[in-house]
């Protein structure tokens, strides 16, 4: 973190925690109508903490990360409400060019797809290095050693004969692996993973988790780990937020909720994973599809496709129940879930 | 970074399999490195490319391929057939066609390149900004460039030179060559710009430009960094064909007496001057008429060649 960046972004003045995300409203004007894509999204990070955010695709996990980065496309885009403060400072408020300094510095992303994430016409270490070159002003051969320590940092092997090779020249791992290395050239105090696995086969997708947890543990980061698959997330993961319909359904310890989700989305979602105890059995799924954004249902917007429903599910909105200091659930009848599942 | 050792052991022990390190080892391949290797297998290309070797010279050095005058006039052979002595014979003022016809590739390239350079330079730079910022800007460059597009070439041409270099005027040899350039690049820059403007659209959606914002890269670097290496390629293609275009464009404006004229020795004047005599001297008006020819098919061959390297799909 630069000297400029602290003066802007104090630290130590702010009570809560690194980076929160206090009731975020965005939606996308399309001409089909205002798609709903983020509807009050509330989370925090603190350092060395890592949050993974769970959720089906349109549930808005990553239209928050991206606003959260400041890369939202606006238009179609628009923020509607809320804050994202990180370190009290509020970055919706910052104007554009203080903002860009926190990217990369502050807070940092890495995307799903390595191969498009990164530019095809520039060799790995250069786009490493221009990390340094860009906001530390590094010489040329300073910024290229520098690029060398980091692709060895994220165990790309014989990274000194590979830092002129170019993306297309890497298996999908060891891409993301450069993006990784990317994102962390410059010590950021939060990491953004946007489903950072998703494009990778299984045995490559443990490693890359593992490099993650290694890396955020030797450096303090805060964690946010965007994902749909549960099975990623069990080991590396403090805590959990689910989305559903852009909002955040229940908010949990990870154990917590593996072991007594209280919303029956979570617990849709749990019982879908497949198990080998429960090898000839039809396997789960929850019925019914994602909500359009378009036309959210009235109340609950997961009643639809919920064995819970009572008729005030479909008029009033569940607010996020407290279960407990740090549990949460968006349901009405988050007890009888809870229940139902203690073994 | 702490232990080296340590991660050479992790390397060693547990990583994922790369595919073949050594067969991607031995080549770097980027993205001219592939063009390069579909290029030299292209006959077209070598064939282009040893006729713009041959202009090239030709425009660099006159006097390595002819060691006469091309303003020397003997009014008393005027119109001459070719012979040993003049290998193309005499024009209407009795000066070398051979020789001015060397000369005139100079100016015919000069013209096609510098017109060339800046309608890349222009309508590259207005596509850029109308794809980058977009909305209103993008419409007003979009909108003028259709103004531009909707004016028929000569017509356009023949108003513009007719109004800022009247035939009556007199000025010098670069003046008038700056006149051209400048009405060949200002009729021209709107579909360099509408390529370059649905090049960098297209990049501008590509994760990596996206993911350069999120890592705090600004405007300009995106631009430079990002969206202008990935577009390069359309643009490079179109450039190479316009210039054989613009030459022969040149050539049509000196026909009409509104492009270049004397003292500028060119192929369009040499054509110009000599067309009404086509039934009784043919070879004064055939000469320079093939060199402009050949001239125009190697830029376009070269075109040809460089978009089939570079855009497999089009083939």
């Amino acid at each position: 973190m630069t000297e400029v960046l602290s003066e802007q972004v104090g630290r130590g003045s702010h009570s809560g925690a690194l980076l929160e995300v206090d009731d975020l409203h965005v939606e996308f004007r399309t001409r089909a109508g205002v798609a709903k894509a983020v509807n009050g999204v509330t989370y925090s990070v603190d350092a060395g903490e890592t949050l993974a955010v769970l959720g089906e695709s349109g549930s808005g996990k990553s239209v928050t990360a991206q606003t959260i980065m400041g890369i939202l496309d606006m238009p179609p885009g628009k923020i509607t409400g809320g804050e994202i403060r990180f370190r009290g400072v509020d970055l919706l408020k910052l104007p554009e060019d203080q903002r860009r300094r926190v990217r990369g510095e502050g807070i940092s992303m890495v995307f799903q797809d390595a191969l498009s994430a990164l530019n095809p016409v520039f060799p790995v270490g250069w786009q490493i290095a221009e990390m340094f070159r860009m906001h530390r002003g590094t010489s040329r051969a300073e910024a290229k050693k520098k690029a060398v320590e980091l692709m060895d940092r994220v165990r790309i092997p014989a990274a000194k004969d590979r830092v002129n090779d170019f993306p297309h020249q890497f298996s999908g791992g060891m891409r993301q692996r450069i993006m990784i290395a990317m994102a962390i050239a410059l010590d950021p105090e939060i990491l953004i993973a946007d489903e950072p696995t998703t494009a990778l086969d299984v045995t490559v997708q443990a490693q890359i988790m593992g490099l993650l947890a290694e890396l955020q543990r030797d450096s303090n980061m805060g964690l946010i780990l965007i994902t749909h698959d549960l099975g990623v997330v069990a080991d590396v993961a403090d805590k959990i937020a689910v989305m559903y319909g852009g909002r955040i359904v229940e908010n949990a310890p990870v154990h917590d909720l593996y072991k007594n989700p209280a919303h029956p989305y979570s617990k849709g979602l749990l019982e879908s994973i497949p198990r080998v105890d429960h090898k000839g059995q039809e396997l789960y799924a929850i019925k019914g599809l994602p909500p359009n954004l378009l036309e959210m249902p009235t109340g609950c917007a997961f009643h639809p496709r919920c064995p819970y429903r009572r008729d005030n599910c479909v008029t009033d909105v569940p607010p996020l129940y407290t279960i407990s200091g740090t549990r949460g659930s968006a349901c009405h009848y988050w007890r009888e879930v809870i229940d139902e599942g203690e073994h | 970074m702490s232990d080296p050792t340590a991660t050479q052991d992790l390397i060693k022990g547990a990583d994922e399999p790369t595919a073949s390190p050594v067969a991607v080892r031995d080549s770097q391949r980027s993205l001219w490195r592939d063009t390069w290797d579909i290029l030299k297998r292209r006959k077209i290309f070598w064939i282009s490319l040893v006729m713009l070797v041959v202009f090239l010279l030709m425009a660099a050095f006159p006097s390595l391929f002819t060691h006469k005058d091309p303003e020397y006039a003997t009014l008393a052979k005027s119109m001459e057939l070719p012979s040993s002595d003049a290998w193309f014979g005499y024009d209407l003022q009795g000066r070398d066609v051979y020789a001015r016809a060397v000369y005139g590739a100079r100016t015919s390239i000069i013209v096609g390149v510098l017109a060339t350079l800046a309608t890349v330079l222009l309508g590259g730079l207005t596509g850029v900004l109308a794809a980058y910022f977009g909305r209103w800007l993008d419409a007003i460059i979009s909108r003028v460039g259709e103004m531009f597009l909707g004016l028929p070439y000569v017509l356009g041409a023949i108003i513009i030179l007719g109004t800022i270099a009247p035939a009556q005027s007199n000025p010098g040899k670069a003046t008038i060559m700056a006149v051209v350039i400048v009405v060949l690049a200002l009729l021209g820059w709107p579909i360099l710009m509408r390529i370059a403007r649905s090049a960098v659209i297209q990049a501008k959606h590509q994760d990596y430009v996206q993911a350069a914002r999120a890592l705090g890269a600004g405007p300009l670097r995106i631009i430079f960094r990002h969206l202008l290496p990935n577009s390069l390629a359309p643009i490079l293609v179109y450039a190479t064909i316009t210039i054989g275009s613009y030459i022969g464009a040149e050539a049509t404006l000196s026909l009409l007496g509104i492009g270049l004229r004397s003292p500028v020795i060119s192929w369009g004047i040499a054509i110009a001057d000599h067309a009404s005599y086509i039934r009784t001297a043919p070879h004064a008006m055939f000469f320079p008429a093939a060199f402009l020819s050949l001239c125009v098919l190697t830029f376009v061959m070269l075109g040809e060649a460089v978009r089939d390297a570079l855009d497999p799909k089009l083939r």
